[in-house]
């Protein structure tokens, strides 16, 4: 509303001033109309300006406005005035003729009208325009800049940053994208991709040669571990094999071979017969396949005279002739089967055996016999060696083979990887047992009194050392109690092999820990503690009782004694291997040593004094003094010899405040200086800097 | 039918996808289930007659830890990315991930992505107390404070990764069941070990200019010895190629290196000198004289110097400038050993003490009494090293609010002394001092030092012993040796090599390098010190430890005390402040009046002039001080005094 009347009153004063400049151009306009009209006014005329000139000499442009005092026809329009009507004059005044005439009625409507009609507002000053546009271009920006706000605290409080700050990331393009759209164009690439190609690598795509490709397909991790655990599984089931085959080749037992080689010969007939029954043909094959192995077997010499009952004939040849006779026999036998066939009837070849029979019997026969004097070197060999196989396997073999035949079974059974495992352990239960075994056999002798007589000497030889700490002094009483234990743990350990226990001796030097070593620690100052606590419990009382004095009292000779034990408390002398040794020293060296023992000489309870002399001096420097503001003299007699009385004293004595309690109270051989370090102090973070930091940045 | 994915030409994403969607055999190259951590290293054999190992090093095996921290910001400002605009990440998720799965021969990468770290293994490493809350804040410090959190948990896992690098271990010597190792002699050691290991065992025979101290380089890989006599030699030991040999003229009473090994210090029996290794002499420090001991502080570039006048001296080896010069008030100072873990220097008096100093004050932080009789060596446990590189400073003041609490591992902090009243003791540095275990020895030890993992050498008369703890940096055992040697002469300076398991020891008859299996770090920080830097590593070292050189005034008994908030009032402050600057730099300069012409700048004047502005400014005081006292007085008055108190008041219980 407020804006609504100034605007309308400005729109006043603008129109006024208008009407102001237009009476002005018409006063500037007036000499050239007037002119023409009147010749005479023209004198007149010069004669008022020449009036005015000469008013305005004195340097003041004066506007004097002619008086309307008497009617005349010259009447200036210029000097009408509404001075002294008390009312502003009106435009519709000046319309206004003398009489109202209702032709002017029209005129005034039409001025109302205008008057009516309200005026176009003034546009606004350059300045105010600026001003308001700068506002809104102002609002509109910081506008569209507050979304950076965020951006820009964070740049603010980022602690480093690197510009671009918006840096496209890498990206990370395959080759083959990248050289999708290139060719091969120079001589010299073109070849390079002619090799390329020859060779079957790959220049775009899948960038794996076929084969690369082709293993990696071969070879998926699942595959890959079947085919390892097949191949360990085969590698495994051979060398059981093998192993198996081994050991039954070592067996010297011929009758399991006996039976091995029936069982073989069983199975094979089996077979035979199965293969019969199927298949006719293949079965014939295998007849003389049969047929062939066994002639194969049959032509080797093992069958000569290896039997038993080809031996036991051997032997009984010498005597009996039946036996000889049926040796010879064999002989022949094996003689005839082992010729080469000729392509004769099998008459004329038997005819031909026994002939070459009887040439061939008596040598062999007579050889024996002849060997019969000596003894037979190779059958003596057998039988020796047989008895001795015999008589040792017979304690342990039988148990042996069982293990191993066990083991076998398990072994073959469970999967790769666990035969080493499991050989291992039965090696060492074998070998396991055997040692019980033998320390079953040397117990019995002497274990039991071996051992007694070691414990019983470490027993006394720990007496000894006991004894002799005890006599050390009362600070050894723990290692004393470690020993103890350690006999404990002897006694307990007495079950464990006899090569430890050498070891016990050894023990309580060193197995010592931490807290062995702080128990020490603690025992040494022990003495210390003791005295401590009562300084502690003074404390307490003088908490409770305030009773001041008397527990300083205390505690400072609490205090003396304190450090007098702290300095004389006897420590072990150290055992060292090398004591030094003072021979080949100089001049000077001896010299010092001089002084020193001077030093040492003179060295006692002085220091410790001093040292709490000292200390007293500086807790009573440190202590906040009390201020006396008692004058002598004031209301009472001053003089010399005469002092203020003690209730004036007491009256004007300002006490200190207690300060706060000294860091080496209760550390009788230390003095902590409790002075500030200023320089130090500089650099610290002062409270109110902690709380602006806090609060206000 | 294939079966191989393989990128397909001009495939659509969307086949792809389905494509590695299906289930495919799995082959053989793959493995069957996600890697698990790599276990645990089959150790040593434990069995054997005489277990003996030395360490060898390896080169490939530095551990370099500030790799690590260029690569983890950008993970962690992607993780936050990620957080705030989850939409565009999962594009440029979708974008990647064909990329990704396909390499160019189709096969997949079976270990994908970053190996994974086990929580527990991770959290050895971590520093922050996760259970503690962070205090309420506004969003920028909070921001800050996550940063900081998650950059933390970014090293954990990071150092957890990285441990597998440090391969090597830490050699030892075990005897036979109840052999004593103390009976093994060098020689057999010698025996024992590798040809490389067996040459680090030599004796060198210097007889003519008497007793010997030496000190290696912070490498290990330098060594350098002076003879009392003058004799100041500088060499590569392990090489044994000489850098240089001089003879001062000169009584010298200690040597040590510099930051590096370019640079020595010869306590010479004036003044203090420094030479280069060629055997220039660079420097005479006249300020330093009659220095008895030197040690060096190499994360401040201190040399601290103690001097037979009882002073010892902080010389800021940067910028060449004396720090500060403390007088003790104790006499002759000739025992000094530095603390790694807070850069303090220990000081054994003759009155039996040993008293802590830090530059910046000039009373001893502490005084212990150790002994009755006087002090006749002083060493300090070398862990806690780490701990002193982990205190972060400058801008990164709220992490090291963040970072209360090294880990446990490192909070073993053990001082041994030996006194004239023939005791060794070791005590406890971390605030207690008191004795956690003493030995009475046979002759005092007259020379002490820790090795890096902990073991405890001391030399006595012509013999050394040797002792050991159960683990690294545990408190060793005194009750036996755990390796003697006896050598040409008395002893007289003593110091283990870092990173190489050697014990170096001066007497009077030359040097001799023991070996000593299982006394130093196995594994070594390639960035920090490494043995096998060239010149070119070495002078860019030594740009970045200068970069990184920590302020002298920050030497205090409890580094961390540095992260902690500071209590005090605003006037203390003010003090202490005027007191660090030596003026008060907030105070009004005293009123000057201006002279003025024509005779009426007479001194009468002026003083008349300067006393009416006094007087005006103390006006204006009690004036004040009146306002302030009326005010007090009204609100006094204006307090209800509540009902008058009756006279029969006095009747109520």
């Amino acid at each position: 509303m407020q804006a609504a009347e100034m605007n309308a009153m400005r729109a006043a004063e603008g129109l006024l001033a208008l009407s102001q400049q237009e009476e002005l151009v018409d006063l500037q306009d007036y000499p050239l109309s007037a002119s023409e009209d009147e010749g005479d006014s023209d004198g007149e005329r010069k004669h008022q300006k020449l009036l005015e000139s000469i008013g305005s000499l004195d340097g003041k442009k004066r506007w004097k406005l002619a008086e309307r005092s008497e009617a005349s026809l010259k009447v200036s329009e210029f000097n009408v005035s509404s001075e002294g009507s008390g009312e502003k004059l009106l435009l519709s005044d000046l319309l206004e003729p003398a009489k109202t005439s209702s032709s002017l009625a029209a005129v005034k409507k039409q001025l109302s009208r205008v008057k009516s009609k309200k005026a176009v507002e003034l546009p606004l000053n350059k300045q105010e325009v600026e001003r308001i546009n700068r506002e809104v271009a102002f609002n509109k920006t910081s506008q569209t800049l507050s979304k950076w706000d965020p951006i820009v605290l964070k740049n603010r409080q980022a602690e480093q940053l690197v510009f671009p700050l918006e840096k496209e990331p890498a990206s990370f393009v395959p080759i083959e994208h990248v050289f999708g759209s290139w060719k091969a164009r120079t001589p010299l690439e073109q070849e390079i991709f002619n090799i390329l190609y020859k060779n079957k690598q790959p220049v775009t795509d899948p960038l794996l040669t076929p084969m690369e490709k082709a293993s990696l397909k071969a070879m998926s991790l699942e595959e890959a571990k079947m085919r390892r655990a097949e191949l360990q599984r085969a590698r495994a089931l051979q060398s059981y094999y093998e192993a198996k085959a081994r050991r039954e080749k070592k067996i010297k037992s011929k009758k399991y071979h006996k039976i091995v080689k029936k069982g073989k010969v069983k199975k094979a007939l089996k077979e035979f017969e199965q293969l019969q029954k199927v298949n006719p043909a293949a079965a014939l094959e295998e007849l003389e396949k049969i047929e062939k192995a066994r002639m194969m077997e049959r032509m080797s010499l093992k069958h000569q005279n290896s039997g038993k009952w080809a031996k036991s004939k051997a032997i009984m040849a010498k005597y009996d002739l039946e036996a000889r006779q049926a040796m010879q026999e064999q002989l022949a036998k094996n003689k005839e089967l082992t010729q080469k066939l000729q392509v004769v009837s099998e008459s004329e070849e038997e005819e031909k055996g026994t002939e070459e029979e009887e040439l061939l019997v008596p040598d062999a026969v007579n050889e024996i016999q002849m060997c019969t004097d000596g003894p037979n070197p190779w059958m003596l060999r057998n039988c020796n060696s047989d008895a001795k196989g015999e008589i040792q396997k017979d304690p342990e073999q039988p148990p042996e083979p069982m293990v191993q035949e066990v083991s076998e079974s398990e072994e073959e059974e469970k999967p790769g990887g666990e035969e080493e495992v499991l050989l291992q352990e039965f090696e060492e239960r074998r070998s396991l047992r055997k040692s019980s075994e033998l320390s079953k056999n040397a117990e019995p002798v002497g274990s039991q009194k071996t051992k007694d007589s070691s414990s019983q000497e470490v027993l006394s030889e720990l007496k000894a050392l006991t004894q002799k700490l005890n006599q050390k002094n009362c600070q050894s009483k723990k290692q004393n109690v470690n020993l103890v234990k350690t006999v404990l743990q002897g006694q307990r350990e007495e079950c464990a092999p006899e090569e430890e226990e050498p070891l016990l001796l050894q023990r309580p030097e060193r197995v010592q820990t931490l807290e062995d070593l702080e128990d020490l620690d603690h025992e040494e100052y022990s003495q210390i503690r003791e005295l401590s606590r009562p300084v502690l419990e003074g404390e307490r009382t003088e908490r409770t009782t305030d009773n001041q004095t008397d527990a300083s009292k205390g505690k400072k000779k609490e205090q003396m004694i304190d450090l007098q034990n702290l300095l004389t408390t006897k420590s072990p002398s150290v055992k060292s291997l090398a004591v030094p040794t003072a021979i080949e020293e100089l001049e000077d060296e001896e010299e010092k040593h001089q002084k020193q023992i001077i030093k040492e000489a003179f060295a006692g309870d002085d220091v410790i004094r001093d040292f709490l002399k000292e200390k007293k001096e500086a807790v009573k420097a440190s202590k906040p003094k009390d201020v006396d503001l008692t004058l002598p003299g004031w209301g009472e007699w001053g003089g010399i010899g005469l002092k203020p009385s003690a209730k004036k004293r007491r009256r004007f004595l300002i006490k200190a405040p207690e300060g706060p309690p000294r860091k080496d109270k209760n550390l009788p051989n230390v003095i902590i200086s409790e002075k500030r370090n200023i320089q130090a102090a500089a650099h610290q973070v002062r409270l109110r800097e902690l709380m602006t930091a806090c609060s206000v940045s | 039918m294939e079966t191989v994915p393989r990128p397909g030409k001009g495939v659509p994403l969307k086949k792809d996808k389905l494509q590695a969607k299906r289930k495919k055999p799995r082959r053989y190259w793959e493995e069957e289930t996600a890697p698990t951590a790599a276990g645990a290293s089959p150790g040593p054999p434990r069995k054997k007659k005489k277990n003996l190992e030395l360490r060898r090093q390896k080169l490939k095996n530095a551990h370099n830890s500030k790799k690590s921290w260029s690569s983890k910001k950008s993970q962690v400002t992607k993780k936050s990315r990620e957080q705030r605009r989850p939409r565009e990440q999962k594009n440029l998720r979708e974008q990647k991930k064909p990329g990704s799965q396909q390499s160019l021969s189709g096969a997949q990468d079976p270990f994908p992505g970053p190996a994974p770290v086990p929580v527990q293994k991770a959290r050895k490493f971590c520093r922050i107390d996760k259970s503690k809350k962070l205090p309420h804040s506004l969003p920028k410090t909070q921001s800050k404070l996550e940063v900081a959190e998650a950059l933390e948990e970014e090293i954990s896992i990071k150092a957890a990764r990285s441990e597998l690098l440090l391969a090597e271990e830490p050699g030892f010597l075990e005897g036979d069941d109840g052999e004593d190792t103390a009976k093994i002699r060098q020689a057999d050691i010698v025996e024992a070990v590798d040809i490389a290991s067996a040459a680090k065992h030599f004796d060198l025979n210097l007889r003519q200019f008497g007793p010997y101290r030496l000190d290696y380089s912070r490498t290990g890989r330098h060594m350098t010895f002076a003879g009392r006599r003058g004799h100041v030699a500088a060499l590569d030991w392990v090489t044994k190629k000489l850098m240089c040999e001089i003879n001062v003229m000169e009584a010298v009473r200690d040597i040590r290196f510099l930051h590096s090994e370019a640079l020595l210090a010869v306590a010479q029996n004036r003044w203090l000198h420094i030479y280069d290794n060629q055997g220039i002499e660079l420097h005479c420090v006249r300020r330093c004289d009659r220095v008895t001991r030197l040690e060096f502080l190499p994360f401040h570039f201190l040399l601290t110097t103690a001097s037979e006048t009882g002073f010892l001296t902080y010389l800021d080896v940067s910028v060449g400038k004396i720090v500060a010069a403390l007088n003790a008030r104790a006499g002759r100072l000739n025992v000094m050993a530095q603390n790694p873990y807070n850069a303090v220097i220990h000081l054994g008096h003759s009155n039996g003490t040993v008293s802590l100093w830090s530059p910046s004050v000039q009373e001893p932080l502490a005084k212990i009494l150790c002994h009755r009789g006087g002090v006749q060596a002083v060493a300090v446990d070398s862990t806690g090293t780490l701990a002193l590189n982990c205190v972060p400073q400058g801008g990164l003041r709220l992490m090291a609010i963040l970072l209360p609490q090294p880990p446990k591992c490192w909070d073993h902090r053990y001082m041994a002394t030996s006194g004239l009243d023939h005791q060794l003791k070791v005590f406890d540095l971390r605030g207690t001092y008191q004795p956690l275990s003493a030995r009475t020895l046979p002759l005092g030890a007259g020379h002490l030092a820790f090795s890096q993992r902990g073991l405890l050498a001391a030399g006595m008369g012509d013999v050394v012993n040797i002792w050991t703890g159960q683990g690294k940096a545990t408190l060793p055992a005194l009750e036996r040796p755990y390796l003697t040697h006896r050598l040409a002469g008395p002893v007289h300076g003593l110091q283990f090599c870092p990173f190489e398991d050697v014990l170096g020891v001066g007497h009077s008859g030359g040097i001799t390098s023991m070996l000593v299996p299982g006394a130093a770090e196995p594994n070594f920080d390639g960035l920090e010190s490494n043995p096998y830097r060239s010149r070119k590593q070495r002078q860019e070292w030594e740009v970045k430890a200068l970069l990184e050189k920590v302020p002298a005034e920050l030497i205090c008994l409890n580094p961390r005390a540095l992260a902690e908030v500071d209590v005090i009032s605003l006037e203390q402050r003010k003090k202490e402040r005027m007191e660090r600057l030596g003026y008060d730099p907030e105070a009004k300069a005293p009123f000057q009046p201006k002279p003025k012409r024509k005779g009426r700048s007479s001194t009468g004047s002026m003083v008349k002039r300067k006393k009416k502005v006094l007087e005006q400014e103390h006006r204006d005081k009690v004036r004040q001080s009146l306002e302030e006292q009326q005010k007090q007085q009204k609100q006094q008055k204006a307090k209800p005094t509540g009902v008058q108190p009756s006279a029969l008041d006095r009747f109520v219980r």
